[in-house]
């Protein structure tokens, strides 16, 4: 699978002229041993792996967190990040998947059967008893900041459930599955703040981008997913609609990282692409065509912002940032750090918990060094959101939230609209 | 002057001399072997590493195919270790003649070549990259073979039957006894050239396996041979994009195979008679060529990654021949000298394939074996040479053995995946003389960076190892057994690193004339494939070498080693000797 086409991501290991700029920046080699570093597993130990093998040579390509800072360092375009996913998923055909990593891929499906008795789910699993357990069975790591299932409800329900503004001017808005049962007030307030703006929010039927499977190394599965989204989504697309999504993660994967790391490349996956956009990016595009209500409340309050590593890997600048700015009193402040550590599933799971950890000081610190009137950081991953205030203790909004907040569509402290 | 007294002198270290060396003990023979530089250093280090099948033969040349499969089957199992089964395609492109498929297939049948054909569909799930356009794909059993590994393994077991390989040695002068009619051989005035001493070697049969330089051996004693040097050029792409040997299906012409050997996929070969073997220009209507017709096989490798190009002389005879190489029989020719130039005690083989290399070893043993008398019949069909037990190798196993030992720290060469102990043994096990001996035992710098970032690494390890063995004060026999099965072993190595035993560098050199020879070697290779992303890296070892490490005004700047001259680029300095011997 490795060199289906010229065009396939793992020829691009003989852009690398060894210059050792991804291992000097590799939040992983730079904690643990037991990850030789992005040239090593990424262009290097590709030349030692082919397709058709009998079976996969190495395995510590699976310490590779996917966190992509080596792509955005690399001076000469080797995508590593693509060739280090698609090593671990030869290394899963070859060998099979372990039963954690299985359910990880599905969190779609567990979000859904946790959602059916939430309380009942949080309580099962939540509970110190049940996370010991399933360290010792499964290896999901004891302390990881695994959401809870939100008891009021999926997004959807609640989409589906309240009246909504009918306009000439519409959206299509992507959620993805943690803001379906984790996290459904982002969704809310991404709903509030698009309505304040004059468009008709179409949630049209979707289903998990793929990332934790192609994270896992599960391509089939994922190509599975990638698909379905393309023939839900195409269609709006086609009419014109821009697809908006919250979750930084899921627009990535279904506007390059699948198409790349399956080798899918077409015009529909063209299409697609070109409809997409991360909900700031387009916030900051109305900005810029002048259509962007820039009329905030003032939020006075030190934000601290961390830059999640999908959201870099976007290539798009720093939208959020460039629409928090306008709002009056908040001093937002950017952090350097390479990554939260957590990284997908990466931080859940038992081996890589101490490693995601130490990856992550680097945020908690400057998070940290902000003073301790923060009381809310921000950042555009759902993932890193949850790592943050894992490591921080302290609570973390999207900035999709802040910007509803500013239009006084939202209580930052409880987590929900003010209904007006 | 030193003198030693043997049955057989052998001259010429590559597959074929090591070959004669191992048979001949192995036959009971007491025999000696002298190579000019290292081991494998000639063509048998410079070809593209196919285990012919014989298909590409077997239309033009159906005797060399025969012999072609039935050593194949042989080397599979005496050198298993050396070999990779990658299998082999004949493609017929749309450029090919339309006939040729059916004659070829007809052919392969007639001689015994398991060949069949598939559908192009199922060779492009295969072999991704080939060219769609294929009309018919038949597969053989060709393979990949390391010629540095099987050669070195050979002579490893020549030792252990009782053999002398004496590499560095060159020969200076055939002796001849007896006048008019009455000539004879005698043995060989040798030079050990890191010692600078001469040494005589006195044998009762001399066999001549100089390949291309056979001519100038011979003529040290007066004898005529006209070997037919034809050059071949290779190039080799940054990794492989086939994992199968792709050969066209037509007459044997220029840049018709592509080989995958070991990380690399190899485009050969042009075929041009040459006058000197030792300096070997690469032109630029070769590299044209071979990218042109590498793409009529897979589309778009003209416009890969190439890291290196090198060229080869093939060691063709034909009595009286005068044509061009390329049409030059590739069958093995043993001259005779007594019956041919009335000179007695003196053999020489020609031709051949590195494939046929055990087959031409037994033709030659024969023959001395009616002079000498009594001896074994040849073993050497039988007898594996050490490290078989291994099994054929595969692409990953380096990776793979690291990976499994946690030696991700230990690598020198971070390219080919050279772990310190793997350079450290081989200096130890093997006579070293430069870094490039330890090229060919270990693929040191033999990947994408070429030397950039594991050349002043491994000067520095030669270093200390002269500076400890300095202290260690140990005469030659304390010297650990030459070892090479294992050579290429990362796992093995890290279990056995024994730091007790001194390196068997010859003569102690400077660290600085180790690392500037050895990235003149590199850069011989790399300037005619000088653009694009080599071009890139070579800049980044350029700031590496020149600019920060000063490497072209270090402090033995005028200083040579005995192979110096050798690495400079030809036209600036003349050989060590011109009419000298391998």
């Amino acid at each position: 699978m490795h060199t289906a086409s010229w065009h396939s991501v793992g020829m691009t290991l003989d852009e690398c002229i060894k210059c050792n700029v991804c291992t000097t920046y590799c939040p992983v080699a730079a904690v643990t041993d037991k990850f030789p570093g992005p040239k090593y597993v990424g262009p290097q130990a590709q030349r030692f792996r082919e397709c058709g093998q009998l079976k996969s040579p190495d395995i510590s390509v699976d310490y590779c967190s996917a966190c992509r800072v080596c792509n955005e360092v690399c001076p000469s375009g080797v995508k590593i990040a693509e060739i280090n996913a698609r090593a671990k998923a030869q290394i899963v055909a070859d060998r099979g998947i372990p039963i954690r990593n299985w359910f990880f891929g599905r969190n779609e499906q567990l979000g859904k059967i946790g959602s059916i008795a939430p309380q009942i789910a949080n309580l099962g699993f939540h509970n110190p008893f049940s996370r010991f357990m399933a360290e010792k069975i499964m290896g999901v790591a004891r302390h990881a900041p695994i959401p809870h299932w939100s008891t009021a409800g999926s997004f959807g329900a609640w989409f589906r459930r309240t009246p909504r503004l009918k306009s000439d001017k519409k959206v299509v808005y992507f959620h993805g599955c943690s803001t379906n049962y984790y996290e459904p007030q982002v969704g809310k307030a991404a709903v509030a703040v698009l309505e304040h703006l004059g468009y008709q929010v179409i949630v049209p039927p979707q289903n998990c981008c793929g990332l934790p499977m192609l994270n896992n190394g599960e391509f089939r599965a994922a190509e599975k997913l990638y698909r379905s989204n393309i023939a839900k989504l195409l269609p709006y697309a086609d009419q014109g609609l821009p697809i908006v999504g919250t979750s930084v993660s899921c627009v990535l994967v279904l506007r390059e990282e699948a198409s790349e790391m399956l080798d899918i490349e077409n015009d529909e996956t063209r299409r697609l692409r070109n409809a997409l956009w991360d909900m700031s990016e387009w916030l900051r595009d109305l900005l810029e065509r002048g259509e962007l209500d820039t009329n905030f409340r003032e939020l006075k309050m030190i934000v601290p912002y961390h830059v999640s590593c999908q959201a870099r890997a976007h290539r798009m600048g720093r939208p959020s940032l460039d629409v928090m700015t306008l709002i009056p009193g908040l001093d937002v402040r950017e952090g350097n750090a390479k990554c939260c550590g957590l990284a997908g599933t990466y931080g859940y799971k038992a081996e890589k918990y101490d490693i995601a950890m130490k990856v992550g000081e680097e945020a908690f610190r400057f998070v940290r060094a902000q003073g301790d009137d923060v009381r809310f950081t921000t950042s555009d991953s759902e993932i890193c959101r949850w790592q943050l205030e894992h490591g921080t203790h302290k609570d973390c909004r999207a900035p999709i939230e802040i910007f509803a907040a500013a239009y006084g569509l939202y209580d930052l402290d409880k987590r929900r609209l003010i209904q007006k | 002057m030193k003198q030693i007294e043997t049955e057989i002198l052998v001259i010429g270290g590559g597959a074929t001399g090591t070959g004669i060396a191992w048979d001949a003990a192995l036959r009971g023979l007491r025999v000696v072997l002298v190579e000019k530089r290292d081991l494998t250093h000639g063509t048998t280090g410079r070809y593209h590493g196919l285990l012919h099948s014989g298909g590409r033969y077997v239309v033009k040349d159906p005797h060399s195919a025969a012999e072609c499969i039935a050593e194949n089957r042989i080397l599979r199992k005496t050198h298993a270790h050396c070999i990779e089964d990658t299998g082999g395609f004949f493609v017929a492109t749309p450029e090919d003649d339309n006939d040729y498929p059916d004659q070829f297939k007809a052919a392969c049948a007639h001689i015994g070549i398991p060949c069949e054909e598939i559908s192009v569909a199922a060779a492009l799930k295969r072999e991704p990259l080939m060219n769609p356009h294929a009309r018919r794909v038949f597969v053989v059993p060709d393979g990949a073979a390391d010629s540095f590994q099987a050669t070195h393994s050979t002579a490893q077991a020549a030792r252990q039957a009782g053999a002398q390989i004496l590499n560095y040695h060159e020969v200076v002068q055939l002796i001849v006894k007896g006048g008019e009619g009455d000539r004879r051989v005698v043995g060989a005035r040798v030079r050990d050239v890191a010692r600078g001493e001469d040494v005589e070697i006195r044998a009762r049969m001399t066999i001549n396996a100089a390949g291309a330089w056979s001519g100038v051996v011979a003529q040290t004693a007066g004898v005529r041979v006209d070997v037919i040097p034809g050059k071949g050029t290779m190039l080799a792409v940054n990794h492989r994009v086939v994992n199968t040997v792709l050969n066209r299906c037509k007459m044997p012409d220029d840049g018709d195979i592509i080989v995958p050997i070991h990380t690399v996929a190899v485009i050969g070969t042009t075929d041009e008679r040459v006058q000197d073997p030792e300096h070997l220009t690469i032109e630029p209507w070769e590299v044209e060529l071979l990218l042109r017709e590498g793409d009529k096989l897979i589309p778009g490798v003209s416009r890969a990654r190439f890291v290196r190009a090198w060229a080869g002389v093939r060691p063709l005879y034909q009595e009286h021949y005068s044509g061009a190489s390329r049409d030059a029989t590739r069958d093995l020719t043993l001259l005779d000298h007594k019956t041919r130039d009335g000179v007695a005690g003196f053999l020489t083989i020609l031709g051949g394939k590195w494939t046929t290399f055990r087959l031409m070893a037994q033709v030659t043993l024969d023959k001395a074996c009616e002079y000498l008398g009594a001896c074994k019949p040849c073993l050497t069909a039988q007898t594996v040479v050490p490290g078989v037990e291994q099994g054929h190798y595969w692409l990953g196993h380096r990776l793979h053995e690291v990976e499994e030992n946690h030696l991700q720290s230990e690598l020198v060469c971070e390219c080919e995946l050279v772990t310190r102990a793997m350079l450290e043994n081989a200096a130890r096990s093997n006579p070293t003389l430069t870094l490039d001996d330890l090229r060919r035992d270990v693929r040191l710098g033999m990947g994408p960076c070429q030397g950039g970032f594991c050349t002043y690494r491994a000067a520095g390890i030669l270093h200390e190892m002269q500076v400890n063995s300095e202290q260690l004060t140990v005469n030659s026999e304390q010297l650990e057994e030459w070892s090479v099965a294992y050579m290429q072993s990362p796992a093995h190595n890290a279990q056995s690193r024994n730091t007790q035993h001194a390196s068997r560098i010859t003569n102690h050199q400077s660290p600085n004339l180790l690392l500037r020879d050895f990235l003149q070697e590199r850069w011989k290779g790399l300037l005619p494939i000088l653009w694009g992303r080599q071009l890139k890296q070579e800049r980044l070892d350029e700031l590496i070498y020149l600019c920060l490490m000063n490497a072209d005004h270090l402090p033995d700047e005028n200083a040579t080693s005995p192979l110096s001259d050798f690495y400079s680029r030809p036209g600036i300095s003349a050989t060590a000797d011109q009419g000298g011997a391998p």
